[in-house]
């Protein structure tokens, strides 16, 4: 068997038919990690022995001649702020080195159910706090499609893995872009479902109005299938609800009517980027849907909103992380050195930013001024869509105003960084399922396309990603 | 530029210990992030209320639930320093 190209059906197919067994495949995919992750750094840890073990389960079934889930026997890897029993769970923090996950998050418990066979856990930016996995407190991961570039971030590692064959696909997170713009920097499919699809407990919080577990993969359909699986109500999550049914489940292209925001092709948007994703819609055009263009008026206000809500939820969040119940101790006389010198040692620079940022912002005399004029704009950026859906079917846009960045070029300038997220943080605030599909490549380098829909229609989004698929081939 | 009295402030409202090389670093990345925020003080919002549950009360029944006792014992496990079945504390004064 070859690895790349390797999808969820096709293994589907090739072990019912015996072509090959889940240990062998298991195996192989263990030693493509051997290999290739030297150079990729894509994983924090690889889990062999229980991977062995999942994968055997698969191959008892099959050889009892019973009938497999789609996802059993299929190597995947878990981004390490999401919780597998018994293994180490990081979140890419030395203030969690050593934390090893109690029970399993509810989409971890889902994947096992249906056998998927779990390799290991993938680096990210530390608590998802980053747009290109340099954040990590461990190690820094490296694009597949050119090293001495950045895989994007959080949900890096997950993608570069995806990108490298190691894996064949890959549960993220995305708070503000963290599955989308890794998606669109290495080439693979990256879908956020709408606030409340899928369930977050297991997931290490980092701003909980907005986190949210979603796919990476190689194809549509494969993210359609895991998304299928991991999403639902939740009894431990009060955030997660039942996807409603959609009315319409089967729609033409020719119907479709996609709105274009002139507030997303302006100036920072690398000329290449624009070009590619321009030609994705033309072809879109010309086949029959209808574009039009469309205004997001408050589109200039949404990162600095974003980066007052996440930050300011992320400083409650982390206050857990006291150097008395688990994780990094510092062994001092009195209660408040305890506090202050574990976190100052356990959390890493721009962990200590976005704490020190949200402080501020929450703070007697700022709150006002910045966390509640923050939530009024959110609504504003809330009403913006709704406007536009009263409209039009599907948003599209480009994922992120680059690609792919060099390794150090954006580190000593956090607000550069940040600008990596312009394009992706509406959706999160809005609460918007949001696909990133491949949809070309600019300066030799894989662009991805931004498809927001309405809220819990992923499936239409992943239908009309679906064809994009086939038409920019 | 935020003080650096300001920065120690808010860093220990944060419980979070900075290195004087830290606290100069932050004074000037503070200051760029908060600069930057101020353009959402132009925007007339206040028309729209800071709200954000659209979908009302999802409670469960206040009452105690059982969990595993595996599951309590890898809880407390993770805890740095305990006596017994609690986990040890300083003392706060």
């Amino acid at each position: 068997m070859e690895l790349p190209g390797l999808t969820i059906s096709k293994i589907h197919d090739s072990l019912v038919k015996k072509e090959y067994s889940a240990l062998e495949l298991t195996k192989k995919y263990l030693e493509q990690i051997a290999e290739r992750d030297v150079a990729i750094s894509a994983f924090l840890s690889a889990s062999p022995e229980s991977a062995i073990s999942q994968a055997k389960e698969t191959d008892k079934l099959i050889f009892a001649g019973k009938k497999i889930p789609m996802l059993a026997g299929v190597p995947c890897a878990i981004k390490d702020n999401i919780l597998v029993k018994g293994l180490k769970c990081t979140a890419g923090s030395k203030i969690l080195e050593s934390y090893e996950a109690p029970y399993d998050a509810t989409v971890v418990k889902k994947l096992k159910k249906e056998g998927a066979v779990l390799l290991g856990k993938t680096n990210l930016d530390e608590f998802g706090m980053g747009a290109s996995t340099e954040n990590s407190g461990f190690k820094m991961t490296r694009n597949p499609e050119d090293l001495d570039r950045v895989p994007g971030g959080s949900s890096g590692g997950s993608a570069a893995a995806i990108k490298a064959s190691e894996c064949c696909f890959a549960l993220g997170s995305d708070t503000g872009g963290s599955i989308r713009q890794p998606a669109s920097f290495c080439g693979v499919v990256g879908l956020k479902p709408t606030y409340g699809a899928v369930s977050r407990y297991g997931l290490i919080s980092f701003a909980s109005s907005l986190d949210q577990v979603g796919v990476l993969a190689s194809t549509v359909a494969d993210a359609k299938m895991i998304f299928d699986v991991i999403s639902g109500k939740d009894s431990m999550d009060s955030t997660s609800i039942e996807l409603p049914k959609l009315s319409n489940p089967n729609f033409s292209i020719k119907n479709l009517r996609i709105g274009v925001p002139k507030e997303y092709f302006v100036k920072g948007l690398d000329k290449e980027v624009e070009k590619t994703v321009r030609s994705a819609i033309k072809k879109m055009e010309a086949e029959g849907a209808k574009i039009e263009e469309i205004s997001l008026p408050n589109t200039e206000y949404a990162l600095a909103t974003y980066y007052i809500i996440a930050p300011s939820e992320a400083s409650a969040n982390l206050a857990r992380y006291d150097g008395i119940k688990y994780g990094l101790s510092e062994k001092e006389d009195k209660l408040l050195d305890v506090y202050l010198k574990s976190r100052g040692k356990g959390f890493g620079a721009e962990v200590k930013r976005r704490i020190m940022i949200g402080t501020y912002c929450l703070s007697s005399g700022y709150y006002d001024a910045y966390y509640k004029k923050a939530q009024q704009i959110r609504n504003l950026l809330r009403e913006d869509f709704k406007k536009a859906f009263g409209k039009v079917d599907m948003i599209f846009t480009p994922v992120a105003p680059t690609t792919a960045f060099k390794i150090g070029e954006k580190t000593a300038d956090p607000l550069s960084m940040y600008l990596s997220d312009i394009y992706t943080v509406s959706v999160s605030l809005a609460g918007l399922p949001a696909i990133s599909v491949p949809c070309g490549r600019a300066n030799n380098l894989p662009v991805g396309l931004q498809i927001i829909g309405k809220h819990f229609e992923e499936h239409k989004i992943l239908q009309t990603a679906s064809f994009i698929e086939k038409l920019v081939i | 530029m935020i003080s650096k009295e300001e920065v120690e402030k808010i860093a220990k409202l944060a419980r979070l210990e900075l290195t004087p090389e830290e606290v100069v670093k932050m004074q000037k990345d503070l200051s760029e992030v908060l600069d930057y925020f101020n353009a959402l003080q132009k925007v007339d919002s206040k028309s729209y209320i800071s709200s954000n549950i659209p979908r009302g009360n999802n409670l469960r029944k206040d009452e105690g639930r059982h969990r595993d006792e595996e599951l309590v014992e890898k809880l407390l496990e993770q805890a740095p320093d305990k006596k017994d079945e609690y986990i040890k504390v300083k003392s706060i004064f």
